[in-house]
């Protein structure tokens, strides 16, 4: 599980956003696998970033999740599923998640990256 | 070469600094802005119907502003879409278009991608399909490319 930001000039904990994610998505979807990582660090530069002074810190995420719930569902199903469920975390700053949205029955047990 | 039904104001590209960043500043505006205007949903849909590719980005695609946009550009520019039948709408140019494509389509986040009319997804669908080979698939049977000649080898088929 990484929960702390990637970036090694930064050791910051995991903040406010990150964990209403975690705690929303688990209660969707109940996961057998999440992953979230802070990927805000990468983005500051980029222009909308840099019009917002920077952001918050939690502005992009990369999410990882296996669950039952995206079975029998295309990954735009998949994807609205998760964004209408932190709709409230996007109008609070949350800029872009990167998703990886998988059902159990298609991770292949020797791929896990 | 870019289409001007949003009345997107591209003499503001080269200057991204000043676009205001409205709906990352304030929570509640986000809240206020939840619906759209009639006369946008109705721009955004001759914009989607105008030509077979439309991909609202942020930047152009010479001068992508972040790197999801960039990477969707780039798919594009691997399948070998033709100019001609793509068009690219910059969302920093254009703040209320910006808002309102989020609400159009449903979808948070930039960039996102329509063929013929019909939402496809934002980046990491547009590169899933890339990988998985869906999106040559919906790019043939769109027209919007055309159908890999089986030469002497019919790797193709699968």
């Amino acid at each position: 599980m990484s929960t702390a930001a990637k970036d090694p000039r930064e050791s910051s904990p995991v903040g406010p956003i990150e964990q209403s994610i975690r705690a929303k998505l688990t209660e969707l979807l109940r996961p057998s696998q999440l992953e979230i990582t802070n990927d805000s660090w990468q983005h500051r530069h980029h222009a909308p970033m840099r019009a917002a002074g920077g952001g918050n810190g939690e502005t992009h995420f990369s999410v990882n999740v296996v669950s039952e719930q995206f079975q029998g569902k295309n990954t735009m199903q998949r994807h609205r599923m998760i964004y209408a469920a932190l709709s409230d975390e996007f109008a609070a700053g949350l800029h872009a998640l990167s998703l990886k949205t998988k059902a159990p029955t298609e991770v292949q047990p020797a791929a896990q990256t | 070469m870019f289409g001007t039904a949003l009345r997107t104001s591209f003499t503001a590209l080269r200057a991204p600094l000043r676009v205001p960043a409205t709906a990352l500043a304030s929570p509640s505006l986000a809240f206020t802005r939840r619906y759209i205007s009639q006369d946008a949903r109705a721009k955004i849909q001759q914009a989607v119907s105008s030509t077979p590719v439309v991909l609202f980005m942020k930047g152009t695609p010479d001068a992508p502003q972040c790197g999801f946009s960039r990477a969707a550009v780039q798919v594009l520019d691997i399948h070998g879409v033709p100019a001609e039948k793509m068009k690219t709408f910059d969302v920093l140019a254009d703040s209320e278009l910006r808002q309102s494509i989020k609400e159009f389509s449903d979808w948070p986040t930039i960039p996102q991608l329509y063929v013929n009319g019909e939402f496809v997804g934002g980046c990491d669908i547009l590169l899933s399909m890339h990988q998985s080979g869906e999106l040559d698939d919906l790019l043939v049977k769109s027209g919007v490319i055309p159908p890999e000649e089986p030469e002497s080898s019919n790797q193709t088929q699968n």
